[in-house]
């Protein structure tokens, strides 16, 4: 009902493994904005968090059906919203 | 045109292999063409070209093997390569008659978004389709004829590894280069572009430029670079305008994406469970498991640095008796002219032989190399590490260059390609050669054995030659991260590393990666390295007369003869004068005073210099400085007595526990080593970077002597 209360921007450091994760807005103006978009994580995009690397950065992300690292510095480009834990 | 003979001889067709990295390419290159690559540089830059060729009923056709690219808005060097490959506008290539583009069905959406881009560049292409194997056993099926329609090209699926239907890829290239098809996708304008057309539309006229509708679309679509610089001086347009570029962007990236998805939901069906884990998944959650996956991986590079360090062993011994068999049976053919039997030996045969010796450690590094990228591993252990190295600009990935370089630099510099961000792997090849290769190892086993082991026990011993290794590393870190602040130009990429599915590396992969690194280092290496043994060999040989020589033996009978006539004795007299005299000699006596203020006298000094084309030979000059001859090792006692005797003419002992460590440190800093030099100029396609390199090291080793030896002459 409530979709403006209910939403709980992520950070980070909230990024749990087993976590569903759906980018809500990608803010152009970040450096790697682009290239982000180009490897699939476009607004709107969900993807599952399989694993946080053993010294807690980066992390693998499973997106569009591949694998990929994202490391901190680059996730700040999104703003993200948790769709289940 | 039917006739082969005349095809060939009008026009060899080029085709080109493009696709995402990690899509199989190289794979399917690797089966088409075989042994028949060649292997060089794209001109001005240090993004590698892989040439090849193949036959057809219709003649030979010319292949390329094109960079791996994640879109057509190139964000990196291998990008804008193969872009400017694609396009035609690569200098002294022409434009490529067929686009074959390797499309991994496992990754259908993400290789269909750069496929829509290249169907715009409206070039005839082919769709090579590979992994359909691995999807068939996780249950996913692909409707190729479906496949074939969307795209409005042919669709081969290739089974690389097996070379299942690359005979058809064959006949499609044929087929396709004889009536080429131009792949036609429609894509709806984004609703953002008409609306910010007319805004702008107007906003430009106002400033003066008199854009029609169209025009003003054009330019935001695609802005000259005329235009762009008109901006910089409106800066009331400029943002505003960037910020519609951008939702433009924004806008068409999802609109290819959701085409992709369309396209991927419409051919692929799926009969299994898609929650099944895949064995990937299974495998994965061992090797990236925080524990078990970290174990799992220094198991792996312990492996691998084993194999350099210790099983290339035999082999490079193996090379050394071989050479030393060569010069000898050459040297007997020479016997009459004393100047060319030691031009042949000691020169050509002993710096080729020089060379080769690092072959094998090449060799064995570039196997595993390719198994751990081939089986997908390579990019887990990057996920490991990449917190360790990220931070100092280096990443993930530089730690097979690292690593490899504690055994040699030479394949550690060259195995920095496995980073794709030109700036991390630049900061990492001009940081490799500072970690403690196997040539050092004798000098520190001599200095330690006579200065530190007497005096301060084995403990001491093993400790300061842990520190030798571990002050490389040490000194690597800050460097990096300096060069990466201040030196190296340009902007870091995103780290985007891909995880690919597991799967066997293919042999036939494995030895011609193997066989093509091993020939790049013979070829560029070598050259240079033999011209350079050749430069030195000259320089420690010339002047030399029979004259000087009668002379140095009267000498010696002065001054030893009445106790003992003395054969030995008398001809490590005369070696060492004559290297003494050489223009070598008289060199190191002149910089000598440079290396006084690190308690180094002429010999050390000369000694130094004579390293400098490749520090193993450090032992040997040694040797002959110090009279012994040059058949000594840093086992040898005799040289160990002899440097502890040696003294400087007032009668002070020459070398200290003190001056030991600081030459220790200065072997451990200073860039001597010909074949590194040789293979960083390759590498990063440029002399100023191994100039650069050679300064900074050799700038450092110095500094690191002096001011040891200015420390002991506080304390002491």
């Amino acid at each position: 009902m409530a979709a403006v209360a209910e939403f709980k921007p992520l950070s980070f450091s909230h990024l749990r493994q087993g976590m569903t994760v759906r980018i809500v807005r990608v803010d152009a103006r970040c450096e790697d904005a682009l290239r982000l978009q180009e490897m699939g994580l476009t607004a709107g995009t969900t993807f599952a968090v399989l694993k946080v690397a053993p010294f807690g950065d980066p992390i693998e992300i499973d997106v569009r059906g591949y694998r990929l690292c994202l490391r901190k510095r680059e996730t700040s480009c999104f703003e993200l919203e948790a769709v289940s834990a | 045109m039917k006739d082969p003979e005349l095809r060939s001889a009008s026009h060899t067709p080029l085709i080109a292999l493009v696709g995402n990295p990690n899509a199989g390419k190289t794979s399917v290159f690797n089966r088409l063409t075989g042994a028949h690559q060649k292997v060089g540089n794209y001109p001005g830059v240090t993004v590698e070209k892989v040439e090849g060729s193949f036959r057809l009923p219709s003649g030979t056709v010319r292949c390329v093997d094109v960079p791996g690219l994640y879109s057509l808005e190139p964000k990196s060097e291998d990008e804008r390569v193969a872009v400017q490959v694609i396009e035609g506008s690569e200098p002294g290539l022409e434009t490529p008659d067929l686009l074959v583009y390797v499309l991994d069905a496992g990754n259908l959406e993400r290789n269909l978004y750069v496929f829509s881009q290249l169907a715009e560049v409206g070039r005839p292409m082919l769709v090579a389709l590979t992994m359909v194997d691995r999807l068939k056993r996780r249950g996913v099926a692909i409707d190729i004829p479906q496949l074939e329609q969307a795209l409005g090209v042919e669709v081969v699926p290739v089974v690389a590894h097996r070379g299942e239907n690359v005979d058809r890829l064959r006949e499609a290239i044929e087929r396709n280069l004889q009536a080429p098809r131009v792949p036609e996708l429609k894509f709806d304008l984004p609703t953002a572009l008409e609306a910010n057309a007319n805004v702008f539309h107007d906003r430009l006229s106002r400033a003066g430029i008199d854009y029609d509708l169209s025009q003003t679309r054009a330019a935001l679509v695609r802005p000259s670079e005329e235009f762009l610089n008109f901006l910089k001086i409106t800066p009331e347009l400029e943002e505003p305008f960037l910020e519609a570029r951008r939702e433009l962007t924004q806008e068409s990236v999802a609109g290819r994406y959701h085409w992709a998805a369309t396209v991927q939901k419409a051919v692929q069906t799926r009969s299994s469970d898609p929650a099944r884990k895949s064995l990937t998944d299974k495998i994965d959650r061992f090797l990236t498991h925080r524990v078990f996956g970290l174990l799992f991986f220094v198991g792996v590079m312990y492996l691998v640095f084993q194999s350099i360090y210790t099983f290339a062993g035999p082999l490079m011994e193996l090379i050394d008796g071989a050479f030393g068999a060569l010069g000898e049976w050459a040297g007997r053919f020479l016997e009459g002219s004393p100047v060319l039997q030691s031009l042949v030996v000691d020169g050509i045969i002993a710096g080729v032989g020089g060379m080769i010796i690092f072959l094998p450690q090449i060799l064995i590094l570039f196997c595993f190399i390719a198994v751990l990228e081939g089986s997908g591993y390579l990019a887990r252990a990057a996920f490991l590490m990449d917190r360790l190295l990220g931070w100092c600009g280096l990443n993930g990935r530089a730690f097979i260059p690292l690593l490899s370089s504690f055994a040699c630099a030479i394949p550690g510099i060259m195995s920095a390609r496995v980073m794709p961000d030109a700036k991390s792997r630049l900061a990492t090849i001009l940081v490799a050669p500072l970690m403690s290769c196997s040539a050092r190892l004798p000098v520190y086993v001599l200095l330690i054995g006579a200065f530190i082991e007497p005096q301060f026990g084995a403990g001491w011993a093993g400790f300061t030659l842990f520190a030798m290794h571990f002050l490389g590393l040490l000194l690597a870190i800050p460097i990096a991260w300096a060069l990466n602040k201040r030196v190296i130009r340009g902007r870091q990429l995103p780290f985007l590393l891909e995880l690919p599915p597991y799967q066997w590396p293919r042999v036939k992969d494995v030895l011609l990666a193997m066989y093509f690194r091993g020939k790049v280092f013979v070829k560029v290496a070598g050259t240079i390295i033999v011209l350079m043994s050749i430069v030195i060999w000259a320089l420690s040989y010339f002047p030399r007369s029979e004259a000087a020589d009668a002379h140095y033996a009267a000498d010696y009978r002065n001054k030893f003869e009445p106790e003992a006539p003395d054969e030995a004795g008398l001809e490590a007299y005369i070696g060492e004068k004559r290297l003494e005299n050489s223009f070598l000699g008289r060199f190191g006596r002149t910089i000598a005073p440079v290396f006084a203020p690190a308690g180094f006298d002429w010999r050390i000094t000369t000694a130094i210099l004579c390293a400098f084309p490749a520090r193993e030979v450090v032992v040997a000059s040694m040797g002959i400085l110090f009279q012994l001859g040059g058949d000594v090792d840093e086992e040898s006692t005799d040289l160990r007595d002899k440097l502890q005797r040696a003294t400087w003419p007032d009668g002070r002992p020459l070398m200290t526990p003190w001056t030991a460590v600081g030459l220790m440190v200065f072997f451990a800093l200073c860039c001597q080593c010909m074949a590194t030099l040789a293979t960083v100029k390759r590498e990063t396609n440029s002399t100023n970077w191994a100039v650069f390199m050679f300064c900074y090291m050799t700038g450092m080793a110095y500094l690191g002597a002096v001011l040891i030896h200015q420390i002991e002459r506080l304390v002491t």
